[in-house]
């Protein structure tokens, strides 16, 4: 029998997730001696455990580490990744305490399950190894299926939870079965290693078990970043699941798709970029259109958000489509401010919900800005960031994924990109014609404003105004950290 | 860059405005007229250099450029400067800010703080848009103005505003993104490097390519302009709006179109230009005939002057893509008159409007006997809108017919002067059966006539109007070295081109439209 050699253990390349980790289990074993009046407290220990992890990540920038035989690598396009999952983890637990509190429904566990769930993002990220990101899938994956059906009372959060975890599931057969037939094909399932053994043997470019491998794979990555046609389970678990978890899901696990998403496709197929250009030139347009007409005439803004995000998706894998630095950087740019923008306005969502998911129709913005002119604005500000309109970061990523598909000739992919945008901008209106234009239909002196929440909407407005303005510094290192 | 950075300042001034007035109580209401008139005053005194500072040649100036985004691929400049295409649009802008917030000293009541902020932002835009001289900046600028136009006539319009407001939002809004696209488009053929216009000037494409880039950035301004068969949101946007608002979408907004064309589609584009020019030659005309007709049945005063202005802008269309010194110099002359006489029209309703709150046609009547200032300035804005020798509107269209009488438009100028006969027919009955006949209505009767300060914010749109159509030269001085240089451009470009074999004929005209020359 062959012996397995064990390579020295190196965990500095996996440092940020072992804290973090040792922060998790920390929180759930506080979690049993705290008084459930009191689980704030637990927010606040996250929050440290987030800093602490977000600063050992900085420390990685322009310093790669790779380790576990190239299995984990921390290099800028990770480093990159992992400081927008911490921050949208960072800002969900902002608004989670509010959230929480106003449905009676004080869990400890969300806060480690939030830090397990960004673990496992972050070594989506840095994997270079196929199973290495299945590992990191999976424990962002189960933990995400937690949170989705964390308000137990409420049976649209248990349908949430259980049809993420069903569909979740789904997903990750197929995602495996590629991994599996790629292994197949190739014999190795370290990322870099597939580009040189098809590079040396070129005749796998054509195997079949290959290619469909590379096909399922994508496909269990589309489930993950919900590009259509696989988004189907996106607006039910939106919808349903907790509104600040709704807020992480929509920003972190989505750009973690597409971290493990770009890493996978963009290294070990550079010599099928033909195929998975056109592959992604159809899921781009499906996911775009599909999103944005559904998102037209939802009632409910959670919902409505729910399929802008899908949209939003769209928009990235415009960049995604064109392979080139200017598209992969503008992928970095937009998470980053999708993140702020989102998880901003889901920040206010939470503000003017009531008790039992409630309160969350467009309709109920009626007047909103007569009686909270200051978060009317901050949610304006949002939503013409979503709409891409200047000068947000909103618009600056779109006009950095868009050019970076028209550079590589995809001119009719950016045409219908920005005709989506357009249609967009009549639901995000919509939202702002019920804050602006009508007349209160409800008092909303019922509505307080905690300090965290305040901290979250403040934090994101800066995210997403700054770089609204000036771009260059962010640009400068999304650019710096693309994978080309 | 030694110098006073003065259009900067002049730009970015109503922005420390608005920081001001977020510091203003919600409650104090005069605070916050004060303050913005008080801003935009400063504004137009601070533009008056940049118009006496100008010297008469076809150079940009007072140039400022500073890096803005160097990141990757693509370098953005902050980019700003003048020439004698955008300066006196800039003076119009600052010029007619302090009046459009005077007008609604009364007529908001309501959140005024809210929109004392949207004007003073949609002055920063306007401002910016008409100084940029990096494409992205211009960008910028060009959508940013959209924010605040949607907001003043979304909140503070009238009945039927959400419709009016989404709907003038999601037109330009498709026209422009389009226009990003050729925009970016542009700077990949350009092969990189800033965003430049003058840079961009130079680059010589494809016809092929330069057909649907042209399109794409036509749209944006046709949509703006508007040109038919885009005007449809105009009139809903200009009939909800309020009185400043609609002052300043027919003022300075509208121009962006126009402006548009002349400063980047037709220099970009200079072969699809030709191609192009029957085209727009066309939908001018029909603009001219088509928006007259409609005008003369409306009920509504509002909409009149509305589809008054849809006519007007098919002139400086008109004039425009005749493409020599005439025809150009009239149609920029042009925009500015249909800012002055049109801004002066819709201050007009504005005022009976706020006396009677109705803008029908019948309700009025004999409103001569009761209001005879009113009448008098009333009588003429309508005779300088109507283009009457001695007034601005006459220099416009005399020079806008006479330039495209000697370009390949002639036909067009032919039809198009029956807009002129048109436009007398439709604005003089208006006048007539507001002004004259019986004061039946005994709402009418108790009417005040215009107090000191409608007086005295029409006074110097009063000025304007004979001063500009008695003595346009100064006008017409600072832009015609900027102009000769724009015609020369484009013609040498198209010159260049045609003998690529690509159009067969050197004149872009089709025979099917245009007769023969020798049938005159």
């Amino acid at each position: 029998m062959e012996t397995i050699a064990i390579p020295a253990i190196n965990l500095a390349p996996i440092m940020p997730e072992v804290i973090l980790s040792i922060f998790g289990m920390a929180l759930l074993l506080v979690n049993v001696f705290v008084p459930s009046e009191q689980k704030a407290y637990l927010g606040y220990l996250s929050l440290g455990g987030i800093l602490i992890t977000a600063m050992t990540v900085l420390s990685g920038w322009n310093a790669p580490v790779s380790g576990f035989s190239g299995a984990v690598l921390q290099d800028n396009f990770a480093v990159f990744f992992k400081c927008i999952f911490l921050l949208s983890g960072g800002l969900t637990v902002l608004i989670s305490d509010h959230y929480f509190k106003r449905e009676e429904c004080n869990v400890g566990e969300l806060y480690p399950l939030l830090l397990f769930a960004t673990v496992g993002m972050m070594l989506m990220a840095s994997g270079t190894d196929l199973m290495t990101i299945f590992l990191g899938l999976e424990v962002l994956s189960v933990s995400l299926y937690v949170l989705a059906g964390l308000n137990r009372a409420n049976l649209k959060s248990n349908e949430a939870g259980l049809k993420y975890f069903l569909l979740g599931a789904f997903s990750t057969g197929f995602l495996l079965y590629g991994m599996a037939l790629t292994y197949g094909a190739t014999g190795t399932t370290r990322v870099v290693k597939i580009a040189e053994y098809i590079a040396q043997n070129g005749v796998v470019a054509k195997n079949p078990m290959f290619f469909i491998g590379m096909l399922l794979m994508a496909v269990g990555f589309s489930f993950k970043i919900a590009a259509a046609p696989f988004h189907m389970w996106t607006p039910d678990v939106y919808e349903g699941a907790p509104t600040p978890m709704t807020a992480f899901m929509s920003a972190g696990p989505k750009a973690a798709g597409f971290a493990a998403f770009m890493r996978v496709i963009l290294i070990a197929f550079p010599a099928l970029k033909a195929d998975w250009s056109a592959l992604l030139w159809i899921l781009a347009v499906l996911t775009m259109t599909i999103g944005n007409l559904i998102a037209l005439n939802q009632d409910n803004i959670k919902r409505m958000l729910a399929y802008s995000s899908i949209a939003h998706a769209g928009y990235a894998l415009v960049g995604f489509t064109a392979g080139n630095p200017e598209g992969t950087a503008g992928i970095l740019f937009y998470m980053l401010s999708y993140a702020f923008m989102n998880i901003g306005a889901f920040a206010i969502i939470v503000l003017v919900g009531k008790k039992g998911e409630e309160n969350n129709n467009v309709s109920d913005y009626a007047g909103f800005a007569t009686k909270h002119p200051v978060l009317a604005l901050a949610m304006a500000i949002f939503l013409f960031s979503l709409a891409g309109m200047p000068p947000t970061a909103g618009f600056i990523g779109k006009f950095y994924l868009f050019s970076g598909a028209i550079k590589a000739g995809y001119i009719w992919l950016a045409i219908i990109g920005v005709l989506n945008s357009a249609a967009s901008v009549y639901y995000y209106l919509r939202v702002m014609v019920y804050m602006y234009m009508k007349n209160p239909v409800e008092e909303f002196d019922w509505m307080k404003l905690s300090a965290p929440v305040a901290l979250c909407i403040t934090i994101s407005v800066v995210g997403v105004l700054v770089p609204g303005v000036m771009p260059a510094y962010l640009l400068e290192l999304a650019q710096k950290a693309v994978l080309l | 860059m030694s110098q006073f950075p003065l259009i900067s300042v002049m730009t970015f001034l109503p922005l420390l405005g608005v920081v001001l007035l977020f510091f203003v109580p919600k409650q104090s209401h005069s605070v916050h007229r004060m303050l913005a008139m008080l801003v935009t005053l400063a504004t137009f005194v601070i533009s008056l250099p940049v118009a006496t500072g100008f010297q008469s040649n076809a150079e940009f100036q007072f140039v400022e450029r500073v890096p803005w985004i160097a990141a990757g691929p693509f370098q953005m400049n902050y980019h700003v400067g003048i020439d004698g295409i955008s300066i006196w649009l800039v003076m119009l802008t600052t010029f007619i800010m302090p009046i459009a917030i005077l007008s609604t000293w009364t007529a908001v009541e309501e959140k005024v703080k809210e929109y004392m902020i949207c004007l003073l932002l949609l002055e920063v835009g306007m401002l910016g848009a008409f100084v940029s001289l990096d494409l992205f900046l211009f960008y910028i600028f060009w959508e940013v103005m959209l924010i605040p136009m949607y907001f003043i006539i979304g909140i503070w319009g009238g009945k039927n505003k959400i419709y009016a407001a989404v709907k003038f939002f999601i037109y330009t809004m498709v026209g422009s993104l389009l226009m990003l696209v050729a925009l970016v488009t542009l700077y990949f053929k350009a092969g990189g490097g800033d965003f430049n216009l003058l840079r961009f000037y130079e680059v010589g494409l494809d016809p092929a390519t330069q057909t649907w880039m042209f399109l794409a950035f036509a749209l944006a301004f046709a949509i703006k302009v508007p040109m038919f068969p885009l005007h449809t949101w105009l009139p809903d946007a200009h009939t909800e709006a309020p009185t400043a608002g609609s002052v300043i979408l027919a003022a300075v907004l509208l121009k962006m179109g126009t402006y548009g064309f002349v400063r980047f589609a037709m220099p970009l584009f200079p072969d699809a230009t030709a191609k192009f020019t029957p085209l727009f030659a066309v939908l001018s005309v029909i603009g001219i005939i088509y928006a007259a007709l409609v005008a003369m049945v409306q009920e509504d005063v509002k909409k009149l002057v509305a589809y008054s202005s849809v006519a007007h802008l098919g002139y400086v269309m008109l004039g425009v893509f005749a493409l020599n010194l005439q025809g150009l110099s009239g149609g920029m002359l042009q925009m500015l008159n249909h800012g002055v006489s049109t801004g002066a029209l819709f201050l007009i309703v504005g005022f009976i409007y706020e006396r009677r709150h109705t803008r029908l046609i019948t309700d009025f009547g004999g409103l001569a006997k009761q209001m005879p200032v009113f009448a008098t300035i009333f009588m003429i804005v309508t005779l300088s809108s109507i283009g009457l020798p001695g007034t601005n509107g006459f220099v416009g269209e005399f020079l806008v017919l006479l330039g495209s009488f000697e370009s390949e438009l002639r036909w067009y100028a032919v039809i198009g002067t029956s807009g002129v006969i048109l436009a007398a027919v439709y604005m003089l009955w208006m006048f007539q059966r507001v002004m004259f006949g019986e004061l039946n209505n005994p709402k009418n009767q108790t009417l005040s006539d215009l107090n000191a300060r409608e007086i005295g914010l029409m006074l110097p749109l009063l000025f304007l109007i004979f001063y500009m159509g008695v003595y346009p030269t100064p006008f017409i001085e600072k832009m015609s070295p900027s102009l000769e240089k724009l015609i020369v451009h484009v013609k040498s470009r198209q010159t260049a081109k045609a003998q690529i074999p690509q159009m067969p004929v050197p004149q872009a005209m089709p025979a099917v439209i245009m007769p023969p020359a020798e049938s005159k």
